[in-house]
This record gives structure tokens, C-alpha cells and sequence, in this order.
């Protein structure tokens, strides 16, 4: 098994590690998205949604582990890279034109990464972990009311929207790139993958953007 | 419309590989506008003689863009800011009267500075020898069409191996990977039926060499492209991507 390590070691093998991982997270989003937007079908329809969940929950532990460990290895992967990528270049050009031949967006991957890594810390912390542990509210299935709390403060909803931006960054770029990773690039398709990206990263950002909104604004200070 | 010009460089200088560098400042006078980037700087050199100075040292060979010889990042931006073209076929005519110019040489681990602007890019003729070439048994003169290979091969092979080996893409990009480079040199013959004898373990050993190269790894920004005075496409890299996992899959090299 030397050549498979030596392989995943080797420059191409780090980044399709960071590409498959990235894959299952861009999936992972869409399935997180659906099951959020029950949240506007009223506190009934989320609450059973909930608890139905609650029923399963020796597979949803399996895939929660299976998640954590997707996790774990894309930002393990990604300061590595990072680091020898620093490496690399030892001494840094007096006058930067990257902005000149790359986007915005693949020059700050490891910036948006990390800013959705200090997200994620703080969401789980305040929202897996009421829902999980003995959360009051929890405890009498009223999930939909953690989250009217946790949206009434302004500082939390803005941090959620200043996250989610850097999340459409990490999206638009980390779509079409792993693509590239894989080799899939052809004259034909490309275009198509990259306004592809475009679409998924609009939709994921407006759908959990939508959220944090609609309960800042319509039930603001009503918990 | 020849009006003449003056400048003021901001030049890269280092004595040797060990020393301690820094930018120094000079200034140019009466510079045509016709004359190209590097004239520029024979102006520079000259002048620099004849007060008895160092002459500044960048490298160059064919002065029309075929060589790779030429390199500098102007103003942060490798061979310049015109696209697809290499610093010798720079013009003056690009720049405006008092500007102030950034000359400073290619930026890499694996790149180290010789002097002044000049670079050693040995690293490069390594990958090449890990396996960058076509291994063929001398024999009798193959007849021309013996091997049918369609235009659209033809085509992508010459495209990749328009590659001048100049080093612009490890210059651009931001971790300093030379994928763009050593794809161009795989995919000249991956798509070739002459290169499919060995065109796993060629992949393999060329990416092996280059990772020991010190070279960082791509992360997708594409700003070799963009700065490739031979516009070669990063296609060659989704191929060499492809034709590596293919490589770890297909092939029974369990060595690299
Ligand atoms: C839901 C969360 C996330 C999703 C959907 C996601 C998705 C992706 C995707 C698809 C890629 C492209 C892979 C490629 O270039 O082949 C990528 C790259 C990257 N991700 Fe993430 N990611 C997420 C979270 C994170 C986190 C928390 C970090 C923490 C540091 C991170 C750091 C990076 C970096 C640095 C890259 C670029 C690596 C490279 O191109 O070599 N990501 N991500
Ligand atoms: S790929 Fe382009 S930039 Fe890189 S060495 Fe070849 S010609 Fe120069
Ligand atoms: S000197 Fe030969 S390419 Fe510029």
C-alpha cells in the first residue's frame, strides 16, 4: 500500500483529497439547504421534521462522524497545502499583480476557509449543540424557537450573512476547481461547469441567506 | 509619434545566490519608443559601464520569443503587462513618459537567484530527464504515414509543445507550481500514439520529480495562463491530472 500513500502525498493526490472532500461538502450543502427550508412551513412542520429525525438517530450519529471526518481531512489537507505552498516561495514579489491573471475568489480559498471554519465552530456551538444537548426548548421538541432566539440578535444574524458571503466565495471558486482537479476540463463542457458553479453558489447563498432574514425580521424580538 | 522618454527603474539587485538582495534605483533617459524592454536595459547597461557600475544581470538569448531564455516579472506581473508575449518581445511603446518600473526576476523555491535577475531553472531540465522524452530504438526511416494520427491530435500535441520552458507560470502563480509546465511537457505526447509506450510511467516520474523539485502544489487560479507567453491551456493539466490517477489505477508500478 506504499504507492497508495506516496500517491495521496504527492502533489495531484493532496489536491484530488481536497477535491472529493470538497464534493461531498458541496452535496452535503444541498441536503442541509432542503432540510433548513422546512423551517418556512411554520414551527409544526420543522419541529416534526425535527423529531422524525430524532426517531433515526443511530444514522444520523453514523453521518454526522462520517461528515466530521470529511471535515477533518479537507482542512488538514488545506493547511498543508497552504503551508508548503508558502514554501514554495520564500521570498514574495515586491509589487503583487495577481489581480491581473486570477479572481478574487481562488486567490482567498484559504481565507474563506478558515472564516467558514470559525462559522461552523459557532453554529455547532449554538445550534447542534441546543438541539442536541438539553437545550429547555429541545427537551419539548420547540426547535423552531432555538432559532427565533438565536436570530433575534442582530451581531449573530450579521455574522451569519458576513460568513455566508465568504461561503459564495469558497462555493463559486471550489465548484468549477474540482472539476479541473479531476482532469474533467474539455473545450466543450467547462464553460457549462463554471456557469453550473455559478447557479448552485447563487442558490445555496440566497436559500441560507433566506433564513436568518426571515426570522431577524419577522421574528425579531418575539422569543 | 517616436517622442523619447524618461524612466525610473526599481531593479532587483544581488551580488550571488548566498547574498542578501535588494531593489536599487536608476534612472533612464531618452528612451525611444520603439525600442524594446530589453534594449532598454542594454541602454541601462551601457551607461552603468562607462561609470564603471556592475552592469545589471538578466538573461536572454533569441530576443524573439521562441528561446525562453528572456524571464523578469515587470511591475509584478511575469514577462510583463502585455499577454502572451515573453519580456524580449516588450516594447517601450507600452510605457508612458516618468513611469516607474519593478524589474524583479522569477520568485521560487526551486528558482533560487543566480544574480541580479537571473535565476537558475535547472530544476526544469530535471523534470524533463525524469521522463520527458520518447524513448526510440534507432532503425530504418518509418515510413511518413505508417502512423495515422488525427488533426486534432496533432494540433493539441503542437499546441502543448509550443512551451518554451521560460518558467512565467512558476513566476505567476501564487504557490509557485509548475504544473502548467510539466503538463504541456506530458500532454505533447500523451496524445500521441509515440508517447502511449510510456505515457504512465512518464506522467509519474515527471510529477515525482517535481514535487522533490520543491515546487508548490496548483490550487486552480489560473494565473499561469494568463501569463503564458505561449497561452498553453491548463486542459494540459486536467490531462495530466487525469492520466496520474489513471496512472495510480492501470498501472502495476507499485515504485512511485
Ligand atoms: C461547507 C464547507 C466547505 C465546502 C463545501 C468546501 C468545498 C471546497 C471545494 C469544492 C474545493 C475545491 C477543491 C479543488 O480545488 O479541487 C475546496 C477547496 C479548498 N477548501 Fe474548502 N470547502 C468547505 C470548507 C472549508 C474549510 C472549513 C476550510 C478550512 C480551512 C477549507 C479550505 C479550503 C482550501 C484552502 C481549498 C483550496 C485547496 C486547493 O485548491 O488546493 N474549506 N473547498
Ligand atoms: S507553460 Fe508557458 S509559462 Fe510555463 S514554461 Fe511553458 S511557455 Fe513558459
Ligand atoms: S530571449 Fe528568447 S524568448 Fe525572450
Amino acid at each position: 500500500m506504499g504507492w497508495f500513500f506516496r500517491a495521496l502525498n504527492s502533489s495531484i493526490g493532496k489536491k484530488f483529497v481536497m477535491a472529493i472532500t470538497g464534493v461531498c461538502l458541496l452535496l452535503f450543502l444541498i441536503i442541509h439547504l432542503v432540510n433548513n427550508l422546512t423551517l418556512f412551513g411554520g414551527p409544526e412542520l420543522f419541529n416534526n421534521v425535527v423529531k422524525n429525525l430524532e426517531t433515526i438517530k443511530p444514522l444520523v450519529r453514523v453521518i454526522e462522524v462520517i461528515l466530521a471526518l470529511i471535515f477533518v481531512f479537507h482542512i488538514t489537507n488545506a493547511i498543508r497545502l497552504w503551508i508548503e505552498n508558502k514554501k514554495a516561495r520564500p521570498v514574495n514579489y515586491k509589487i503583487n499583480g495577481s489581480s491581473k491573471n486570477s479572481d478574487i475568489f481562488s486567490r482567498t480559498m484559504f481565507v474563506s476557509g478558515s472564516i467558514i471554519f470559525i462559522f461552523l465552530v459557532i453554529h455547532l456551538r449554538t445550534l447542534w449543540v441546543a438541539f442536541n444537548f438539553g437545550h429547555p426548548k429541545a427537551v419539548t421538541h420547540e426547535y423552531f424557537d432555538i432559532l427565533v432566539e438565536a436570530f433575534s440578535s442582530p451581531i449573530y444574524t450579521g455574522l451569519y450573512l458576513v460568513a455566508l458571503i465568504l461561503l459564495g466565495y469558497h462555493l463559486y471558486h471550489g465548484f468549477q476547481s474540482a472539476f479541473q482537479t479531476f482532469g474533467w476540463n474539455n473545450k466543450k463542457f467547462f464553460p457549462l461547469i463554471k456557469k453550473l458553479g455559478l447557479i448552485y453558489t447563487v442558490i445555496m447563498i440566497i436559500g441560507f441567506a433566506s433564513i436568518p432574514i426571515y426570522f431577524f425580521f419577522f421574528y425579531g424580538g418575539n422569543v | 509619434m517616436s517622442g523619447n522618454m524618461n524612466l525610473t527603474l526599481k531593479i532587483w539587485r544581488q551580488k550571488n545566490a548566498n547574498a542578501v538582495g535588494g531593489f536599487e534605483t536608476f534612472n533612464v533617459k531618452n528612451i525611444s519608443l520603439d525600442s524594446s524592454f530589453l534594449e532598454m536595459l542594454d541602454i541601462l547597461n551601457e551607461e552603468l559601464e562607462l561609470k564603471g557600475v556592475e552592469p545589471v544581470a538578466f538573461e536572454h538569448d533569441c530576443r524573439e520569443g521562441i528561446c525562453g531564455a528572456c524571464s523578469l516579472v515587470i511591475n509584478g506581473r511575469p514577462h510583463g503587462p502585455l499577454d502572451k508575449i515573453t519580456t524580449c518581445q516588450l516594447h517601450m511603446r507600452h510605457f508612458k513618459d516618468g513611469d516607474i518600473i519593478w524589474i524583479e526576476p522569477w520568485r521560487a523555491k526551486a528558482f533560487p537567484v543566480i544574480k541580479d535577475l537571473i535565476v537558475d531553472r535547472t530544476s526544469f531540465d530535471k523534470i524533463i530527464q525524469a521522463g520527458g522524452f520518447v524513448s526510440v530504438d534507432t532503425g530504418g526511416v518509418p515510413d511518413a504515414n505508417a502512423i495515422l494520427i488525427s488533426k486534432e491530435s496533432i494540433e493539441t500535441a503542437t499546441d502543448a509543445a509550443a512551451c518554451i520552458g521560460c518558467g512565467a507560470c512558476v513566476a505567476a502563480c501564487k504557490n509557485a507550481s509548475a504544473m502548467l509546465f510539466v503538463s504541456a511537457k506530458v500532454s505533447q505526447f500523451a496524445v500521441l500514439p509515440q508517447g502511449q509506450p510510456e505515457r504512465y510511467l512518464r506522467v509519474e516520474a515527471m510529477v515525482k520529480r517535481m514535487d522533490e523539485l520543491g515546487f508548490g502544489s496548483c490550487t486552480n487560479t489560473y494565473a499561469c495562463e494568463a501569463e503564458c507567453p505561449k497561452g498553453i491551456s491548463i486542459r494540459n493539466i486536467a490531462r495530466m491530472n487525469r492520466d496520474y490517477f489513471m496512472s495510480k489505477i492501470k498501472s502495476e508500478n507499485v515504485e512511485m
